[in-house]
């Protein structure tokens, strides 16, 4: 059972970090593969931030997002809107590109180790309920990320930006003619995500570690989490975060000789079975 | 009057009428089209003299001839049939690990032999594939292509009994190549045999891409919904394309793990992949010669940056892929674009 | 008697609630010049992509000289001589015209899997190709790129394409939509000429094309036929006249 939550804990920081991409990838169309970067920019700024300045963790994760969410705005602005309308190709090897330029940015800022970081000791141990062990960080992985779905939720299902992303989208000469002002309502979609992969990235360095190969290595989790869940579901994709954080946590836990196969098995199949993900609807 | 058009090359439409349009259609510039042009020798003049004038880096020359094979599989798949892929390396991975296991495992050193299997051994793989692969269209097909490269990885990596794992394939050992050459110490046979084996494929591809299937690979690139409105399977063609740039990225492969008698698990990853993909678009997709070009360039930099700093290597990786995208989205071959169909253009016209 | 060269059985087609195609029964004698009309939204796309293949039908059958195709993929249909133009080009912009053609011509003599020999050695597939881009008076464009070439040769291409399958059917998706007045002569006198034992579904906006060239004619609403005769019995219908004639003037 123990496993089992800490695959949930781990789904929810694939979530948190993924969510966005969700929504550029799936329902924008614009094929990021530089979505970690903004994940590891949180990472670094949560590091420094309660490392040499001594801020603490609760207001170094908060600004992490900000710092994402600034640094997607600006990039949204200057470079990834001019590819929109481009190749998949150009999209793919633009967005490489720009994952190449931040790792070694990273290397050249940090040196190529793991980052240390550490917890405030109301987060760190562990209780025993109903015997189950469940570490305090976790469950506040957890927490944290139920809170942010259900936010997500709220905003994009029920409120009038969510009916204007999704105007905006289909069909953006309508959505103009309505007097939405669809370049706006991309840019903030564009920080939004990138705010939540860093804030993700912050909270996530306990778990997955950070150093500059960070955009890559987990670069296929982030994209499997949107294959599975499907396009621009913010259900969906915190489902497929948590069935792939318990099957990756379950799989090396108890096949280690398997090891991470499984997800990517999970993921092939699961892209040739239903195309559109889980919850997807095209 | 109005049967003649604007984009004549006459002025206007009285000295149209004083030119009537060619009635017929002269075939020969068609006819012409896959005859080898004085430039391409001169290409093919350069690894003869890399081995007067470099004698001391021919390991990094044997290198160039490989990775320029795998590029030129990766232009078969993306070039031509218009596949995205960033899994490629799964293919040029298996290939180094079925000539390597040969050797090291079955002890069966002969080279041809080895490259002749490890072709077999990738041209399987990517039947098996192909129907995954082109199942998707677009981010799925995408997705699907790095998900199987992961696999491989992950296999290769776990299967350590096999391969060595992270710490490599060791214990290969060729013979004499054909019986009468022996790899040396200085890397020469390596060379020859590399660049041979290069200079083979790229033939065998300067033929396929000049034939109709190659003709109809074009197209379908440009265009794959017309395809079927021709009573062309566009599944068939590029399946046929993905098991042909498989079988290329194979032997590439098996020439790196001959060459170096090791295979590292690095064949597999997706830096690779990544990398190849830069590499052709750097020297320009869709053009046999841009796969060659982009592999001299890239190696010869990745040479000179990495030996001066090699952490800013990748840096300077990123900028170009963001510069090629904005600004020269041809690559290298793209530059001289203009100037061949001036040339082509003389040469039609009366 | 011979089997209709292309016909239909109750043919219908229904996305989620709304019915695209209903109840399309079309029969075309071999030869026939027939036109399909109607008012935009009136499901003529709809029913071009039942008859070619791209899209499956709820219900009802098509045959084409007989054969039940209804369970054919489009290039599988294609093989059994139905081609079709589109509405919008879909042409191989850096090919030239020459080689367009070539790859037309060269996909239905088989010789589209040949690896070997270069498309310049297919003397046949050439010689087809030349005669037919001389048919329609390209001849002096061959070698230039099709993105080159203005609107209305461009038209001719996605015609010559089609021809080169060598069709028994041949359906011509609005074949003058786009080109300017100017250069429409071309465009039809080529269908004009075209052989008479090739059975033509003419699918078309432009009145004028549709009453010079259509020996019959069906006029599809909402899916639906709603009258299918001669081009005279249709032009005074009053049933046409009220559903559709407003807006064929409007065109005219």
């Amino acid at each position: 059972m123990t496993v089992v939550f800490d695959g949930i804990a781990s789904g929810m920081l694939l979530f948190l970090i993924a969510v966005g991409l969700s929504v550029t990838l799936g329902l924008m169309n614009f094929v990021n593969l530089a979505h970690g970067v903004f994940a590891m920019l949180g990472g670094y700024v949560c590091v420094v931030a309660t490392g040499r300045y001594g801020v603490p963790f609760l207001l170094a994760v908060p600004l992490a997002a900000l710092a994402a969410a600034a640094a997607g705005a600006v990039l949204e602005r200057t470079l990834f809107r001019r590819l929109y309308g481009a190749t998949q190709l150009d999209q793919v090897l633009f967005t490489i590109g720009v994952v190449f330029v931040a790792m070694a940015a990273a290397r050249w800022g940090f040196g190529p180790q793991q980052q240390p970081i550490r917890l405030p000791s109301w987060l760190q141990g562990q209780v025993t309920i109903a015997g189950v062990d469940i570490g305090l960080y976790r469950a506040f992985l957890v927490v944290l990320g139920l809170l942010v779905a259900f936010g997500l939720h709220r905003t994009i299902g029920v409120t009038r930006f969510g009916a204007r992303l999704r105007a905006a989208v289909d069909k953006p000469a309508v959505a103009r003619g309505m007097g939405i002002d669809v370049d706006r309502v991309f840019v903030i979609t564009f920080a939004i995500g990138s705010g939540l992969a860093g804030l993700g990235g912050a909270v996530g360095v306990e778990l997955l570690g950070l150093d500059p190969s960070f955009p890559l290595r987990y670069l296929v989790y982030f994209l499997i989490v949107v294959a599975v869940g499907g396009s621009g579901s913010i259900g969906g994709s915190l489902l497929a975060a948590v069935l792939i954080g318990v099957c990756d946590v379950a799989g090396k836990y108890w096949v280690p000789q398997v090891g991470a196969f499984i997800i990517y098995t999970v993921m092939v199949v699961m892209l040739i079975v239903r195309p559109q993900g889980l919850f997807g609807t095209r | 009057m109005d049967s003649r058009s604007p984009d004549s090359l006459s002025p206007g439409p009285d000295a149209a009428a004083a030119t009537p349009a060619p009635a017929t259609v002269d075939l020969a510039p068609l006819r012409r089209a896959a005859r080898p042009r004085w430039p391409e020798l001169a290409v093919w003049l350069l690894p003869v003299a890399a081995w007067f004038l470099l004698p001391e880096d021919l390991a990094l020359l044997t290198q160039i001839a490989i990775m320029a094979i795998f590029a030129l599989s990766l232009d078969l798949v993306l070039g031509y049939a218009g596949i995205v892929t960033l899994g490629h390396a799964a293919f040029f991975g298996v290939g180094a690990y079925a000539a390597g296991l040969l050797a090291a495992k079955l002890g069966i050193g002969d080279p041809l032999l080895g490259l002749l299997f490890a072709a077999a051994v990738a041209a399987l793989a990517g039947l098996v594939t192909a129907p995954t692969v082109l199942r998707g269209t677009g981010l799925t097909r995408l997705m699907v292509t790095i998900g199987i490269g992961m696999m491989l990885f992950e296999a290769a990596n776990k299967a350590t009994d096999l391969t060595g794992g992270v710490d490599g394939l060791q214990g290969i050992e060729m013979t004499p190549i054909l019986g009468l050459w022996s790899f040396d110490l200085w890397g020469k046979t390596a060379y020859v045999y590399a660049v041979v084996v290069l200079l083979v494929l790229f033939l065998i591809a300067r033929r396929i891409v000049h034939s109709p299937f190659g003709l109809s690979l074009r197209a379908l690139h440009m265009n794959p919904a017309r395809m079927p409105a021709l009573g062309v399977s566009v599944d068939a063609r590029l399946a046929a394309a993905w098991v042909l740039g498989a079988t290329y990225a194979g032997i590439a492969g098996a020439l790196l793990t001959q060459t170096t008698q090791f295979v590292s698990i690095d064949v597999l990853g997706f830096e690779r992949s990544a990398e190849i993909l830069l590499i052709l678009v750097l020297g320009g997709a869709g053009r046999l010669y841009g796969a060659l070009i982009g592999t001299i360039v890239f190696v010869t930099l990745h040479h000179v940056l990495a030996g001066i700093d090699p952490e800013y290597w990748q840096m300077w990786i990123g900028l170009v892929l963001i510069g090629i995208v904005l600004f020269a989205r041809n690559g290298i071959m793209g530059a001289i674009d203009p100037f061949e169909r001036l040339l082509a253009r003389k040469k039609t016209e009366p | 008697m011979t089997a209709p060269a292309l016909h239909t059985r109750n043919l219908v087609k229904t996305f989620g609630g709304f019915t695209a195609t209903d109840d399309v029964s079309l029969t075309l004698a071999p030869g026939a010049r027939h036109a399909l009309i109607g008012p935009n939204g009136a499901g003529k796309t709809t029913l071009v992509n039942l008859l070619t293949g791209v899209l499956a039908p709820t219900a009802g059958a098509v045959f084409l000289a007989g054969e039940d195709v209804t369970g054919l993929g489009q290039h599988r249909r294609v093989r059994r001589g139905l081609a079709r133009t589109f509405q919008i080009n879909r042409l191989f912009a850096d090919l030239t015209v020459l080689e367009s053609v070539a790859l037309a011509v060269g996909e239905r003599r088989g010789v589209g899997w040949r690896v070997w020999s270069p498309v310049g050695a297919q003397g046949e597939v050439l010689d087809e190709a030349a005669r037919l881009i001389e048919t329609l008076r390209l001849a002096d464009v061959a070698h230039r790129r099709t993105r080159d070439l203005a609107y209305g040769r461009q038209r001719l291409i996605e015609i010559a394409l089609a021809l080169a399958v060598r069709p028994r059917v041949l359906l011509l998706d609005e074949p003058a939509a786009g080109v300017p007045t100017r250069e429409s002569r071309a465009l039809f006198e080529t269908l004009a000429e075209l052989p008479r034992d090739m059975t033509i579904l003419l699918i078309e906006h432009d009145m004028d094309l549709v009453f010079r060239f259509a020996e019959r004619i069906s006029v599809l609403v909402s899916g639906a036929v709603l009258l299918e005769d001669t081009p005279d019995v249709v032009a005074t219908h009053p049933l046409v006249r009220e559903v559709y004639l407003g807006e064929a003037t409007h065109h005219a």
